[in-house]
């Protein structure tokens, strides 16, 4: 039985760090016509 | 929640509201399946009953570590931090983002445009430095704290009005040290007058390009043609090619859109990685339903397969030292928006403004010509605060729809804009649309799965 887990940014703990808005837009990148919110990295260096 | 599939040989898990992904085996999936609505001894029980020759040790064991994930928060997590973001004492999104639509104005007539072949269903108009200019003050002046501030110069076709779009960047550097904030300005182009001045230029000051390109020159050709009607790919592609070597093939995307004539689209992808790109993006065509151009709903097993195949292929020529990029499969796992922008989603009408040459706010610009969707000017500012609230409360939590998604931290409820040509409102959901994203996602985590693996091998 295999269960192998990838490392991923915890969303729950984003809270603690996140909301400061500096992310970019996500419309703005390459899409225009739809919404992925998934894509932007990060603005803080040190995000958890 | 969780969200169990398997793709391309790959099974994962995905916790929704932790963002943990699981590489698994089917009875792995299966165990973590029955756990979630039956707990340890009737998990047991359930699956011996389907498998009464089962290894019990294995069992046991594959049990002890699903319990250990889930005390650690990477299964079965309960959406209390969603709760928490949405009943956080957070100040009212600001600011941040401009579309600058500096030409309502085209050198091609791409029928499928969605702004009317530049025009937004108007006059034909370029926008004057000064209205520029009052656009960017007060994105500086609207913007509160926020110090990355963004522009893109759009259209129509900008390259029609570039004396003003250099400006206007001059314009933006000399007050932004002062204004405590950083422009970001990035340019959408058909390419038509690309030129060695315009790239020198772009590779200065412009963080990013996006370069509109629909694969093989057939497919692009098809739609994207001149005044006099003629094919644009073999006086754009080798300029693209250029401007994507001068720039060290990043900070670039070579978007394309494919309609119901090339639901192969996938070719059209390798196509554009064949001539060497490697930043791609492409679009499902978002039009009139009567439009023999527009997607249908029999479309989709074509679609699903193509998106499937591409993340097959990507992570072969990955493996060949020849990857390329793909936008929507760019997840970022590791280090990736906090949940309160997943919650909030694209910002259209708050964070987001779309600009015309004369000056009008639109919330983006997909509803720009609409003038239900007016919402002031760049002089005057918002003339329409119930337009604005109405934007500000679309949000994920708005969409009823939405709530037992999985996919819904990833794309947070949807486009507004799409929602509302589909269903006559932005709190609406665009059910197509929301098909093809899930797809995607899938496609993405699978990809970025393989990946993940291929590292931990190496």
């Amino acid at each position: 039985m295999k269960i192998s887990t990838l490392v991923t940014r915890d969303l729950g703990e984003s809270l603690l760090s996140g909301g400061c808005g500096e992310c970019q837009t996500s419309c703005q990148s390459a899409c225009k016509t739809s919404c992925g919110v998934a894509n932007q990295p990060c603005e803080q260096k040190d995000s958890k | 929640m969780i969200h169990t599939f398997t793709q391309n040989g790959y099974t994962l898990v995905l916790d929704v509201y932790s963002g943990a992904v699981h590489v698994v085996d089917e009875e792995a999936a299966e165990l973590i399946r029955l756990y979630e609505h039956h707990g340890k001894d009737a998990t047991l029980a359930e699956y011996l009953r389907a498998h009464p020759d089962a290894d019990m040790a294995q069992m046991h064991a594959g049990l002890e570590q699903i319990e250990a994930l889930k005390h650690l928060g990477k299964l079965y997590t309960k959406d209390s931090a969603v709760k928490e973001a949405l009943t956080a004492d957070k100040k009212p999104a600001q600011l941040k983002a401009l579309c600058l639509n500096v030409a309502h104005s085209c050198n091609l007539t791409c029928s499928y445009c969605f702004a009317s072949q530049g025009k937004y269903k108007g006059e034909q108009a370029l926008m004057s430095y000064e209205t520029g200019k009052q656009a960017l003050d007060y994105l500086i002046t609207h913007s509160g704290k926020r110090r990355n501030l963004e522009v893109d110069f759009f259209g129509g076709e900008p390259l029609l009005n570039w004396q003003t779009v250099k400006r206007l960047v001059a314009y933006g550097r000399s007050v932004e040290e002062q204004a405590g904030k950083r422009f970001r300005f990035t340019l959408t182009t058909n390419g038509m007058l690309l030129d060695d001045e315009v790239m020198a230029f772009c590779n200065k000051e412009m963080n990013n390009v996006v370069l509109s390109l629909d694969g093989r020159q057939e497919v692009h050709d098809r739609f994207r043609v001149d005044h006099l009607g003629r094919g644009s790919y073999e006086r754009i592609v080798p300029r693209f090619q250029a401007f994507a070597a001068s720039r060290s093939h990043r900070n670039y995307y070579i978007r394309g859109t494919y309609t119901r004539h090339n639901l192969d689209f996938l070719q059209d992808i390798l196509h554009m990685a064949d001539l060497g790109f490697t930043q791609l993006s492409m679009e499902p065509m978002v039009g009139d339903p009567q439009d023999p151009a527009s997607l249908r709903e029999e479309d989709l097993p074509i679609l699903y397969e193509q998106y499937e195949q591409l993340a097959v292929r990507m992570l072969e020529r990955y493996r060949q030292g020849q990857g390329f990029d793909f936008y929507h499969y760019l997840i970022n796992l590791e280090a990736g928006p906090c949940l309160y922008k997943r919650l909030s989603g694209c910002g259209s009408g708050t964070e987001y403004l779309a600009v015309t040459p004369t000056g009008d706010l639109y919330p983006c610009h997909q509803f720009v010509g609409d003038p239900q969707h007016l919402l002031g000017t760049v002089w005057e500012g918002i003339r329409h605060p119930e337009r604005q609230e109405a934007f500000r409360a679309c949000t994920l939590s708005s969409r009823a729809e939405c709530e037992d998604c999985w996919a819904k931290l990833y794309c947070a409820g949807g486009c507004a804009a799409n929602a509302y040509h589909a269903t006559g409102s932005i709190q609406g959901v665009y059910a197509f649309g929301c098909k093809l994203f899930k797809k995607r996602l899938e496609s993405a985590l699978m990809l970025q799965a393989a990946l993940a693996q291929d590292r931990q091998q190496a």
